[in-house]
């Protein structure tokens, strides 16, 4: 027995590493991920601009923006800003938007749906029908709501992000817990002598990763954007801090004019979306153990 | 092999043509590994108005040549890729999509295993049938209803006109069948292929549905290929028999010939492995023992809401006034068709659904909250019927066997560790089994080590709920020896619950027949099974298929109507039944 022991103590974690490894797609968007923060920490070093800087020869003599070339790889925006610059500051913000804002929306919203669907009775219908309270209300109205009554910066937009944004989560979790709240696996651990809260994070949460790896992924575009759209009524992110979101609110009037102000940030938002659901999926199947052995 | 059928004494006349050839059929499914056989070199003819079973275990293949036959394999992985199968001077494997549309059903009707899922649950009965009458056949509606109203009287539906205006929902199990068979005959096709027609089914109406099936196929001459892995089925319904083990025929022989003299050695220790009803065995506990389990009038009711208000409208009395022990040792089991109510009395002695009345473990009276469910839970403990289900699919074998002793803190996790290899080898699993997942093992495997898992806590008592249904004979066979076994050595307690007649008989010191949620016999496994007094006792042995083909078969119940129920109105429970002493502790309801 002893001689197994680290054996057996060591296949768990690396084997995910190591099969996670094999796939092509997910090296891809783990790259794609690094590259993204690295972007983000060392944007300072990495261009010669200011976020912020309205520069004189980012104009053309016109007062267009001047599109990609030599000096501005990117092109600038109507106000003569480098684009590449307020992208790699913007990742930034949007980062913390499609990590933690979603992250959090994520967490509440499992916790929410867990809990009512294994509970059920009193307590899952009340937690339910706030979820449908939740749903029912214009997500951007609450927001402006709460962005109104707070102070805007960049954590009160993370955290009214992730007030509106679990619902859909809650919901989706909650239908898949109460239909595995019903299987015999559960009443087996029950008849074990398993508390709830064993039976919940230690049976019944695992098998709703590859659920919550999809809307964990999915969110990322979309609270990335949600904060774009509070950036542009004025009640997120304040300009001239740039996030992905608010360069395409700004510039998107001129989208036929100046593509690349819409193209640029856009393209950035897709390819973060993109490369974590890539490593979502990846994770998905090197987490399930049914697919074990299927994936060289 | 066809010389073997040739040459049986029951064999057909030499000008009757077959209806159906199939000549070296093989079945592949595509993987990433290549083509990977499923079912090789299988040949057979059948003829009109004889059954030919096909039987053999689960993964054998023969449901996949049924699907063959139709043209129903699961495109695009897997496919025939070798072989003919002629019916009608047609070859159907090369037949287009088309061309094989109108065969389905026209000629050539199936009948499946799971009757719900075979029915349209949104669409009327009359309605399924008119369509699928009306899709073969150009007839008026008028017609094609006339039709339909003869086909549920063929298959001897109470209340024809009635079921034609009901949904599948509000059928029992052996009506739906029943009305998925009327589906198959109304078009009087010439081969009718079951697929294992009554795996589902309670055996009183696996009994009224074989009858069935036998008188329509000769009334109308069909033939019939019948799909089963119950022996007994096979005995009683077949002209000629083919055993298929691993995609590969084993054998194919008239029926007695199969029975009373197999040929192959798999043919013999399939046959073997086939429970046989006998007289029963067991005696009563001495009087002076404190018994381990004691029920006294428990009740398990659920409470159906509705109206506008949510209030109590009716009350399923699953379980009324049962009253049982059970000793040291013993093995009690409680048998009965699905909805008597013996798995929610294992449910509600396992803590899983509150109960009313007194169950008493160990001489402790059972609560309904959870931490006595969590302190009887180190002496008892429960094996499912389905051990995939049972089973977190996310954990190792041997977490899942180390999780009782993790949830009540006993030992180190060294200590843990040792305890289950030592449970593995227990049960006969290698220690290697530890690391991998459920999905890795078999059937048998797994159901080893729910066993395991139960062994953990070394409990007085296991509850093995349906524990062997699942398995195929052979492994069933293993798993039974091995609680004899541990029964022996550790002086374990079962509750041992079974639908199967024979199963019970084998294991059972003490039975007790349930129906209705009312205990109606109780006895020695000797006194209930060699002595039947009640005659729903006596229905449940008779319907039992006997794995003899010369058995004559007992009288046949032809009408099906609507079962009672166990849903009630409030304030108006069932009638408790009075059980009376007929002689050494035989009881028997009144």
């Amino acid at each position: 027995m002893t001689a197994i022991e680290p054996a057996t103590l060591r296949s768990a974690a690396p084997s995910v590493w190591t099969r996670l490894r094999r796939r092509k797609l997910a090296l891809i968007g783990l790259a794609l991920i690094v590259l993204t923060f690295f972007g983000a920490i060392f944007a300072p070093w990495l261009t010669p601009y200011e976020p912020n800087n309205q520069m004189f020869d980012g104009l053309t003599l016109q007062g267009a923006p001047m599109p990609p070339g030599a000096q501005f790889p990117l092109g600038t925006d109507l106000l003569g800003r480098d684009l590449l610059t307020r992208i790699l500051y913007g990742a930034r913000t949007s980062l913390i938007i499609g990590l933690v804002a979603n992250g959090v929306a994520l967490v509440i919203g499992t916790l929410i749906g867990i809990t009512a669907g294994y509970f059920r009775g009193f307590v899952g219908s009340v937690l339910m029908r706030l979820t449908d309270l939740m749903m029912a209300f214009p997500a951007l109205l609450l927001a402006i709501c709460l962005a109104a009554i707070f102070q805007p910066s960049l954590w009160i937009v993370a955290l009214v992000i992730a007030t509106v944004n679990w619902v859909q989560t809650a919901r989706v979790i909650y239908t898949e817990t109460s239909s595995l709240s019903q299987r015999e696996f559960i009443a087996a651990e029950k008849t074990l002598g398993a508390g709830h809260l064993r039976i919940l994070f230690r049976h019944i949460l695992p098998h709703l990763v590859p659920m919550i790896i999809v809307w964990g992924t999915l969110g990322i575009s979309t609270t990335v954007l949600l904060e774009a759209t509070l950036s542009y009524l004025g009640v997120g992110v304040q300009p001239p801090t740039p996030s992905w979101g608010n360069i395409i609110f700004e510039n998107q009037t001129y989208f036929q004019a100046a593509p690349w102000l819409v193209f640029f940030p856009g393209l950035a938002i897709v390819i973060l979306a993109l490369a974590f659901n890539l490593v979502g999926d990846a994770l998905r199947d090197v987490l399930d153990p049914t697919q074990r052995g299927q994936d060289q | 092999m066809t010389a073997a059928l040739q040459t049986s004494p029951a064999a057909y006349t030499a000008g009757d043509t077959p209806v159906l050839t199939v000549d070296n059929l093989s079945i592949s499914v595509r993987t990433e590994q290549g083509m990977v056989p499923l079912v090789q070199n299988l040949s057979f003819t059948l003829h009109k108005g004889r059954t030919l079973a096909i039987a053999g275990e689960s993964g054998s293949g023969k449901s996949l040549t049924s699907l063959a036959i139709m043209g129903l394999l699961p495109p695009p992985a897997v496919r025939v890729t070798g072989g003919a199968i002629h019916f009608d001077g047609q070859e159907l494997t090369a037949l287009s999509e088309s061309k094989l549309k109108s065969l389905r059903g026209n000629r050539i009707a199936m009948i499946f295993q799971e009757p719900m899922t075979a029915l349209n649950p949104v669409m009327r009965i009359g309605s399924q049938l008119i369509e699928a009458i009306r899709a073969h056949e150009n007839v008026s509606k008028a017609e094609a209803r006339t039709r339909a109203l003869e086909a549920v009287r063929a298959v001897r539906l109470t209340e024809p006109e009635r079921r034609l205006q009901q949904y599948p929902h509000e059928l029992s199990g052996g009506m739906r069948q029943r009305v998925v068979i009327a589906m198959a005959i109304a078009l009087r096709p010439d081969i009718l292929i079951a697929d294992e027609p009554t795996t589902a089914l309670d055996v009183t109406v696996q009994r009224e549905v074989l009858d069935l099936l036998r008188d329509l196929a000769r009334d109308m001459n069909t033939a019939l290929i019948l799909i089963t892995h119950d022996m007994g089925v096979v005995a009683e319904m077949a002209d000629d028999v083919l055993v298929m083990q691993r995609g590969q025929m084993v054998e194919q022989a008239a029926v007695r010939k199969l029975f009373t003299n197999p040929d192959q050695p798999y043919t013999r220790q399939l046959l073997a492995a086939v429970p046989r009803m006998g007289q029963g065995h067991g005696t009563h506990p001495a009087k002076n023992v404190e018994p381990l389990v004691t029920l006294r009038e428990a009740r398990v009711a659920y409470d159906l809401h509705g109206g506008l208000l949510g209030r109590v409208v009716q009350r399923v009395h699953a379980v009324e006034s049962v009253s049982f022990d059970i000793y040291q040792g013993e093995t009690f089991a409680l048998v009965g068709e699905s909805g008597c109510g013996k798995s929610t009395i294992a449910r509600a002695l396992a803590g899983l659904v509150p109960h009313t009345g007194e169950i008493r473990f160990q001489g402790k009276p059972l609560g309904n909250d959870a931490a006595s469910r969590k302190q009887v839970s180190r002496n008892l403990q429960m094996v499912f019927q389905d051990p995939m289900a049972a089973l977190n699919g996310r954990m190792t074998a041997g977490d899942l066997v180390r999780e009782p002793l993790v949830i009540h803190g006993i030992g180190t996790a060294e200590s843990r560790r040792e305890k289950a290899a030592e449970l593995f080898r227990r049960v006969g699993l290698g220690e290697d089994a530890l690391d991998r997942y459920p999905h890795e093992f078999s059937g048998g495997q797994r159901q080893r080590i729910c066993i395991a898992r139960a062994l953990a806590l070394e409990p007085r008592l296991i509850i093995a709920d349906e524990s062997v249904s699942a398995l195929d004979v052979s492994v069933q066979a293993t798993v039974l020896d091995l609680l004899a076994e541990l029964k022996h050595e550790m002086s374990m307690s079962y509750l041992f619950i079974s639908h199967d007649m024979a199963v019970v008989e084998n294991v059972a010191d003490r039975v007790a027949v349930m129906y209705l949620g009312q205990i109606v016999e109780m006895g020695t496994g000797a006194q209930v099974f060699g002595d039947p007094r009640h005659s729903y006792t006596r229905r449940l042995i008779e319907a039992v298929p006997h794995a003899d083909p010369d058995r004559t078969l007992p009288a046949r119940v032809l009408a099906a109507s609507d079962p009672p129920s166990p849903v009630r109105a409030v304030g108006d429970p069932p009638k408790t039944v009075k059980l009376v002493d007929v002689g050494a502790g035989h009881l028997v309801a009144e």
